[in-house]
């Protein structure tokens, strides 16, 4: 593969996020009309940057990866990844936005009024931040290394100085217009890509991939994808992804920006109907990668979206398509990697870091300085991490993301949002036992390396035994602590309910 | 490097990672033990004024049912009674400790205190109990006296009221008082905020409305159809401005107000007054005090322009800053001196300015200290608002 194509590609898109960091806030609101203040963002721009912000190097490569190396049942990977909006439409989408919160830990604070959860959900939401974060940066060293060769640290530091310099610097800072204009620069790259490879396939004859070992490819429930029990894994898998996109902190702190629970709701009907246009992609590739390279080395089939144009059309195409692709790919590390450490950083300056520094330096230190460390630091980890990981897929790793956050803030969201009876010390013991388990599971499954059998099943997907315990046991800590259910709840849940434009008083 | 992943090296890198943190802890705690040798008076009193800082954080809302039963708790720790219980005039606020059955009895022990303010000491024959095992056999009743009123009595129940409880009894009846004196100042407060807040509404300016109604009335032969335009610009902003209820509300709700404001203030200056307005849309929902930013505003237009010969240009700016919006307000007018300007903030405010100084006290009494005003000028040089609000904060929300 000639390299000079897609580093053209990447550098170009590194240099405009960068560029638009530095200019996009002035460029984008040069105005001087009156009535501005009547244009709040509407929902389909906020949907559109909601789409733009959750395309990860999951959906963009490993979808693909992992449809190609294990079959029909990666399907569901998509399908999950859409399924969580219509959950979240259907049970938090409106009563978050009406409840006022920002992040996580704000609704955790402003539902159950104590500032110990508030912490807790802290913690929560930086170890989800880092755990999705994680893959983000292997991603990119995965195409940079497979467009040029390079060492796969170079692509993941590129991606960190990148967005630690704009996020840093105030750019980016969830600017919608720029997030939005990213999703349709994700999709056109790999929509365009992928009618030109079926235009090409259908004009090799529509081969089919070959047979023999391909039959057990193409069915159902086909045990492909490693420890086995695949009924289990796949309902585990849909468990996870289902209800663990309400725990994505860089998802929620979007939903701030809708004018009122309405537009919420609208905001989100319509990010299903745009991720459900870019997922029909990525399984296009895994499936001509099965007829045109059906001998991938296992490991890299996380490349296959990259190298696909390569073998199937001449050079010329081949190249600028696979330097599309690189492109696109990088942009959804970048916007990605971006939002979710802007929320980490957040957090990690607000909850856990202001008050310490404020200690240590007798106050001798600006809110801008805190910022900046704290996006340091929330991007170091992971990085650190993913250099000391072995990689084990990206879409694997965001899906033990997803199974955290569904373990912990999806008990706290729903049960939030509509039982009454949740005490704090319920909502505490829900999220300690729930992130408890969660995370020892996920770090055996990366650490131990495979294992086999039922052990490695449940390990691998934990999400269909830990959401459950971690429901039960807020709910009967709850019972059995009435004592503790906050002060304000019947208000707070009047504020959650009721449309804004009812007159009420909700005080 | 991609791939091999040492176990017995990570375990051992998170040993010793772990053994140094132990290492610090250590250090830290050796340092913090040797400032010197704590006797144990020492001890005792560093203990009672933790006891009594715990008890204080339950009584700052003054004596609530909810705070007292949650304070009752550190109180007997206090009093190293059997039991506690505190009653006011409505009857008993709080049991705390054993014997539970004489809880029933404390309002009928406490009635002579609430009534006269003296403290008193029931012995055996004046608490009745059957059970031989229970430590209730006497009580201490001391009165909470704040501003010359019985609010409440604290009652301490042991085996025998000794000298010593009573003395003690006394002594944290008397800090309780002081509490309920220190949350009657913070509703004081409160509501002298509320007081400051109409005071603010209505205070919207006499010259604004004159001056606004005589640019109208210029309009009425000569363009009928903006001077009703602008009428009904006076009408919605007189109604916001003039509105009751909410103390909060959205900035999208504050900008229309301040576009209003401005609208019928171009209708007065013409082309003198020059506005540019620089709105980041994802803050436009953010909550924030209701009119917060208009005086800031009309400050900008009265003190940076009005008295300049020639323009001026006013521009306002929202802008994201990820968990916080801020908001900037900016003429390029006369400035004024900054010593001025901080007597007006520290709150000596001179008639003219109290705009500026009641903005800035409402926001820090919202968001805290760390969200006042900051206000850049100097004469000549123009003048720069800037104030920054949190994104959600506990408590806020905004009412239409």
């Amino acid at each position: 593969m000639n390299p000079a194509y897609g580093v053209v590609a990447i550098v170009l898109v590194c240099t405009v996020t960068l560029a638009i960091g530095a200019f996009g806030l002035r460029l984008s609101r040069t105005t001087s009309d009156f009535y501005v203040a009547g244009r709040t963002v509407t929902p389909y721009r906020n949907a559109s940057a909601i789409g733009g912000e959750y395309l990860s190097a999951a959906s963009f490569l490993g979808i693909a990866g992992l449809v190609y190396t294990n079959g029909l049942d990666m399907l569901w990977f998509p399908v999950g990844y859409t399924v969580g909006y219509v959950v979240l439409l259907v049970l938090v989408a409106a009563p978050l936005r009406r409840s006022g919160a920002y992040t996580l830990p704000d609704f955790a604070e402003a539902r159950l009024e104590s500032t110990v959860i508030r912490r807790l959900c802290s913690v929560l939401v930086v170890g989800i931040g880092w755990l999705y974060l994680l893959p983000q940066l292997q991603g990119a060293g995965l195409a940079l290394g497979t467009v040029t060769g390079a060492p796969t640290w170079v692509g993941g530091l590129i991606v960190a100085v990148v967005v630690v310099a704009n996020v840093a610097a105030g750019g980016m800072r969830s600017i919608t217009l720029v997030q939005s204009v990213q999703y349709w620069v994700k999709l056109t790259a790999i929509a365009v890509p992928a009618f030109v490879l079926l235009g090409a396939w259908v004009g090799d004859g529509a081969p089919g991939p070959a047979a023999a070992q391909e039959t057990k490819w193409i069915e159902p429930l086909n045990g492909l994808a490693g420890q086995g029990h695949p009924v289990y894994a796949t309902y585990s898998l849909l468990l996870a992804l289902g209800l663990g996109t309400m725990g994505l902190p860089h998802v929620l702190v979007r939903f701030y920006t809708n004018p009122d629970g309405r537009a919420a709701r609208r905001t989100t009907v319509t990010v299903v109907a745009l991720l459900g246009a870019f997922y029909l992609f990525p399984p296009v590739y895994g499936v001509l990668g099965r007829v045109y390279l059906p001998d991938l080395a296992s490991g890299t089939a996380d490349t296959l979206v990259l190298r696909l144009p390569g073998a199937m059309v001449p050079d010329q195409l081949g190249e600028t398509l696979s330097a599309v692709l690189a492109g696109g790919a990088f942009a959804a590390f970048l916007s990605t990697a971006s939002g979710l450490t802007m929320s980490v950083a957040g957090v990690i300056d607000q909850d856990l870091l202001r008050r310490r520094l404020g200690r240590m330096t007798g106050d001798d230190f600006t809110v801008a300085q805190g910022f900046r460390l704290a996006t340091v630091l929330s991007v170091i980890v992971p990085y650190a991490a993913s250099r000391l990981i072995e990689p084990v897929g990206l879409a694997t790793m965001v899906s033990l993301a997803f199974a955290v956050a569904a373990s912990t803030f999806c008990p706290l969201l729903v049960l939030g949002s509509w039982w009454r009876g949740l005490s704090t010390v319920g909502a505490a013991a829900g999220l300690v036992v729930g992130g408890g388990l969660a995370a020892t599971a996920v770090a055996l499954t990366i650490f131990a390396g495979p294992i086999p059998g039922w052990p490695g099943a449940l390990l691998g997907q934990p999400a269909a035994w830990t959401i459950p315990i971690s429901f039960a046991t807020a709910v009967l800590v709850s019972l059995a602590t009435p004592g503790r259910i906050p002060r304000h709840t019947a208000r707070t849940m009047v504020r959650l309910h009721t449309p804004e434009d009812l007159a009420l008083d909700r005080n | 490097m991609s791939g091999s992943f040492h176990l017995p090296t990570a375990i051992l890198v998170a040993g010793s990672l772990g053994l140094l943190y132990a290492l610090v802890r250590l250090v830290r705690h050796g340092r913090s033990a040797s400032r010197g040798f704590v006797s144990e008076v020492d001890q005792a009193t560093h203990a009672t004024l933790h006891t009594a800082s715990l008890a204080a954080r339950h009584l700052q809302d003054g004596l609530t049912e909810d705070g007292t039963a949650r304070a009752a708790k550190h109180l007997r720790e206090l009093l190293g009674s059997s039991a506690v219980a505190i009653c006011d005039g409505g009857g008993l606020l709080a049991w705390d400790g054993a014997a539970d059955h004489h809880a029933a009895d404390a309002p009928g022990h406490a009635q002579e205190v609430l009534r006269t303010g003296r403290t008193i000491v029931l012995r055996a024959g004046q608490v009745q109990c059957p059970d031989p095992d229970c430590p209730v056999r006497s009580v201490v009743i001391a009165p909470v006296v704040t501003d010359d009123r019985v609010v409440a009595a604290l009652a301490a129940y042991g085996p025998n009221a000794s000298a010593g409880l009573a003395r003690a009894t006394e002594e944290v009846a008397g800090w309780m008082a002081t509490q309920a004196e220190l949350a009657d100042l913070g509703h004081q407060r409160t509501r002298t905020m509320e007081a400051e807040l109409r005071a603010l509404r209505a205070q919207i300016s006499p010259h604004f409305i004159y001056n606004s109604l005589a640019a109208i009335a210029s309009f009425v032969r000569t363009d009928p159809d903006r001077a009703r335009d602008l009428l009904l610009e006076f009408a919605d902003f007189t109604r916001y401005a003039l509105r009751r209820g909410g103390v909060f509300t959205t900035l999208a709700e504050e900008l229309r107000n301040v576009e209003r404001y401005l609208v019928l203030e171009q209708a007065r200056f013409g082309d003198r007054l020059q506005i540019s307005l620089l709105i980041a849309p994802e803050v436009l929902p953010v909550t924030v005090p209701y009119l917060a930013i208009q005086p800031l505003v009309e400050n900008a237009v009265r003190h940076g322009l009005a008295t300049k010969e020639g323009g001026g240009h006013v521009s306002i700016t929202a802008s994201d800053e990820g968990a916080e919006a801020v908001i900037t307000v900016e003429d390029d007018g006369v400035g004024s001196d900054p010593a001025a300007i901080r007597t007006i903030l520290d709150g000596h405010a001179d008639g003219d300015n109290v705009g500026l100084g009641n903005v800035d006290a409402r926001l820090r009494q919202v968001y805290g200290d760390d969200f006042g005003l900051v206000v850049e000028t100097a004469p000549g040089a123009g003048t720069r608002v800037t104030f920054r609000v949190p994104k959600y904060a506990p408590g806020v929300h905004a009412t239409t």
